[in-house]
């Protein structure tokens, strides 16, 4: 399409965008998957996001058009272009940039004016995914988040700062850091680092919020850079939660959840009390509610695109009913708090040499993005990446969900390649692998993503992988899922007894060796000048 | 994504003869029943290396635990004492791969029960 | 012999005659398989703790026998009753012929 920028912001007001007939006697704000976004950015959301079992074809796990068509969105509209991901380049044009955390504050204001006392939870994977945050290891973020006056935290990728940086910061933290679920590993029994919940008193109304760490963080990260922690779900343990605040005179109960959402949905079958599940992890943006029995699930995005606000009319112990808005957080609309804007700048001023210098740019026919279940466009130049530069025959790349977008001919600088690379993990290894374990290792994360119970999904994208082709059907079981293998270079069939050379980043093994993913990357960028990425039709998908 | 050195088996490992073997110097042959035995674990292992288990019976005199996936599948065996508050106990176990793990108690009057939880050992997933 | 075998206990220090409670020991011990190889090929041979016992004024609560399936810095939990007031003894078997003890005293109220 051709939306002129100043006719498709005519669409949009700030007045407009923070409309809001506040209801009841409660307010609820939600943050969530921030990955140190401070500053707007261009996200697109996925085009494959696919459930299994009985979440197949339920929210999230709806895109594009008939994402627009459930919730009744327009083609061309400011919610076509917020949370879906056709005609993203073209609408981007028009609709500029969103998020930046000064814009974010302005719409917290906004709120708080309305209602003084509304708690603003953040849901973690805050202090991780940039340049200043890696190398001011969380300082920035937590700089700049102070200045929101967030009440409640719970964590995720921040943990891969290591635990005793997580403990100092959470030390001097002005507000709750929680997780019912952050245990001891070594005696087994809850965290005293980390209290399951925090009461408020807010309206009138007794409010517990209990935390919910990521449950799989361990497994999905590098377990050896927080040994003294362990995690799980422990639903069990959160109905003993929920009963205890009940106990003690909780008139509504909020789970402030790094679950990840079809997590969510089960826990909210099997624990009965709470009311509002405000969830995280999975990056899923939803303009309502999804409601399990008595409970509410929120979906409030990432990256810094979107707020939530819940309103609730909460008497007699009891949620009587809600009013719900996820906010867009369009960039050019929001008047940025200047406040906040200068302690961003703050932070970013030792860097930005570092940050702006551009390393090439995209070709006018690529955009650079990151989700989808199968790849993504900044994936595939990674993995092309680590074949070059590390002379492999296969690349793999994690399925992780942050990292903003980069629209076609546009610069590409140090600062957009850290925001889809900084990670404490970054080592670009190259190693043997047989057939039979490059297929095992396929098998592994696909059942992490497709596995019919909620609860063995972690919440990531499949392995990005780079020069091998595949056919993957996701309703069968492990083992059976993924087959054809094929080494793209020379049409060959993977054999399972050969041995491969394999590139990857992201390893969760200790002591892993190799060169930081975004040196390799800034070095085959700067080569290349102008980057260009072909669509991936090397992954063929049954039972979608 | 853990790649490079430990290599985890991720599929299902074979059940091996061992087990039988184990139970049946345990059960010295005789039936076993379902129910009077909880055996909690985890659905998915943070770390094969160290998976929590609690196993709980109550009047029971004895509950031996096996890993029916490891090439040598016995783990231990709990013998409670006059003293014991409860006849349950919790320890972390080894799990070469996904696999059941098998818990069967002998209750005082002799007869055995047993229960089973698969715990899954995955390579490493990707975060969100 | 094992180096830097440390064992740890969590007892409450006082119950009520009669009342359960629960346990907690820990023992560092590197658990070593008997099933692992050195950079060499070679068998890194068994050593593991076997057994571990608790008593309480000489009647026992729990003795387990222990596989070498049993992790790194062995862990258990386990509940006694508390007639009386008096000791617990935890013994801990090593392969190589050690015993560790360590003793426990709890009061009644
Ligand atoms: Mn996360
Ligand atoms: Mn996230």
């Amino acid at each position: 399409g051709n939306w002129g920028k100043l006719a498709a912001q005519q669409m949009l007001s700030q007045d407009d965008l923070l409309d809001f007939d506040t209801y009841g006697n409660v307010s609820l704000i939600h943050v969530t998957d921030i990955h140190a976004q401070l500053k707007p950015i261009y996200f697109r959301e996925p085009e494959v996001n696919l459930g299994v079992g009985r979440n197949k074809g339920a929210v999230p796990h709806i895109t594009g058009a008939d994402f627009r068509k459930a919730y009744g969105i327009d083609d061309g509209s400011p919610s076509h272009y917020a949370l879906t991901y056709n005609d993203f380049s073209a609408l981007a044009q028009g609709y500029g940039k969103m998020g930046g955390m000064d814009r974010v504050s302005t719409v917290v204001n906004s709120i708080r004016a309305a209602r003084p006392d509304a708690l603003l939870l953040d849901g973690g994977d805050t202090w991780h995914g940039s340049y200043t945050c890696y190398h001011t290891e969380g300082q920035d973020v937590v700089n700049v988040m102070n200045t929101l006056k967030p009440d409640a935290m719970t964590f995720h990728w921040e943990f891969t700062l290591g635990s005793g940086r997580v403990r100092d910061i959470v030390n001097d933290l002005p507000f709750a850091a929680l997780g019912q679920n952050i245990f001891d590993s070594e005696w087994d029994e809850p965290s005293e680092d980390f209290a399951p919940y925090k009461f408020f008193e807010r309206g009138g109304v007794k409010i517990a919020v209990i935390g919910q760490a990521f449950p799989y963080m361990p497994i999905a990260n590098p377990g050896w850079m927080f040994p003294e922690y362990s995690f799980g779900i422990r639903d069990q343990r959160m109905q003993e939660m929920v009963n205890e605040v009940r106990a003690a005179g909780a008139e509504l109960v909020v789970c402030l959840s790094h679950n990840g959402f079809d997590v969510d949905k089960a826990m909210a079958g099997r624990v009965t009390g709470i009311d509002v599940i405000l969830a995280g992890h999975t990056h899923d943006a939803l303009p309502e509610p999804v409601i399990v029995g008595d409970t509410i699930i929120i979906a409030s995005g990432s990256n810094g695109k979107f707020v939530s606000r819940v309103d609730l009319d909460v008497r007699d112990g009891k949620m009587m009913g809600f009013r719900h808005k996820l906010i867009p957080i369009f960039s050019d609309v929001i008047e940025p708090d200047a406040e906040v804007t200068a302690v961003i700048d703050e932070q970013r001023a030792p860097f930005e040499a570092e940050l702006s210098e551009v390393l090439g740019r995209t070709s006018d026919d690529t955009t650079l993005y990151r989700r989808g279940n199968f790849n993504g466009s900044w994936d595939d130049l990674i993995c092309d990446a680590l074949i070059e530069e590390r002379e492999a025959d296969i690349a793999m790349s994690p399925g992780v969900r942050w990292g903003p977008s980069i629209l076609p001919g546009q610069d590409i600088t140090r600062e957009d390649l850290w925001n889809v690379t900084s990670m404490t993990y970054p080592n670009a290894y190259r190693t043997e692998m047989t057939g039979e374990f490059i297929h095992t290792i396929m098998e592994d994360v696909a059942d992490n993503l497709f596995n019919e119970d909620p609860y063995y999904q972690q919440g990531g994208d499949m392995v990005r992988v780079g020069g091998m082709g595949y056919r993957i059907d996701i309703n069968k079981p492990i083992g059976e899922r993924v087959s054809n293998l094929t080494l793209l270079k020379t049409g060959e069939s993977i054999d399972p007894s050969k041995t491969y050379v394999v590139a990857g980043w992201a390893s969760v093994n200790e002591g892993t060796e190799g060169p930081p993913i975004w040196d390799v990357v800034e070095n085959y960028i700067k080569r290349e000048g102008t980057v260009s990425v072909a669509p991936n039709t090397s992954v063929d998908v049954v039972g979608a | 994504l853990a790649m490079g050195t430990a290599v985890a088996a991720a599929v299902p490992f074979k059940v091996f003869a061992d087990v039988d073997a184990d139970v049946a110097a345990f059960t010295e042959g005789a039936e076993i029943g379902e129910g009077g035995i909880t055996l909690v674990a985890p659905e998915i292992a943070e770390n094969g290396n160290t998976v929590p288990i609690e196993v709980d019976a109550p009047g029971a005199v004895a509950i031996l635990v096996l890993a029916t996936g490891n090439p040598t599948p016995a783990v231990g065996t709990f013998n409670f004492g006059p003293l014991a508050g409860a006849q349950m106990a919790s320890t972390r176990i080894r799990l070469a791969g996904t696999q059941d793990v098998l818990a069967i108690a002998k209750m005082a009057d002799g007869t055995f029960v047993q229960a089973r939880q698969e715990v899954k050992v995955t390579i490493g997933g990707c975060g969100g | 012999m094992a180096d830097n075998v440390t064992p740890r206990i969590r007892v409450p220090r006082e119950a009520s005659a009669g009342e359960t409670i629960t346990i907690k020991t820990l023992i560092s011990h590197p658990m070593e398989s008997g099933q692992r190889k050195d950079g060499d090929g070679n068998v890194i041979p068994r050593s593991i703790i076997n057994r571990f016992t608790c008593d309480f004024n000489g009647q026992n609560v729990i003795d387990v026998t222990m596989e070498p399936a049993i992790s790194t810095n062995p862990f258990l939990e386990f509940q006694a009753v508390v007639p009386e007031a008096g000791t617990f003894v935890f013994t801990w078997y090593d392969d190589d012929g050690d015993i560790y003890t360590e003793e426990k005293e709890i009061a009644v109220s």
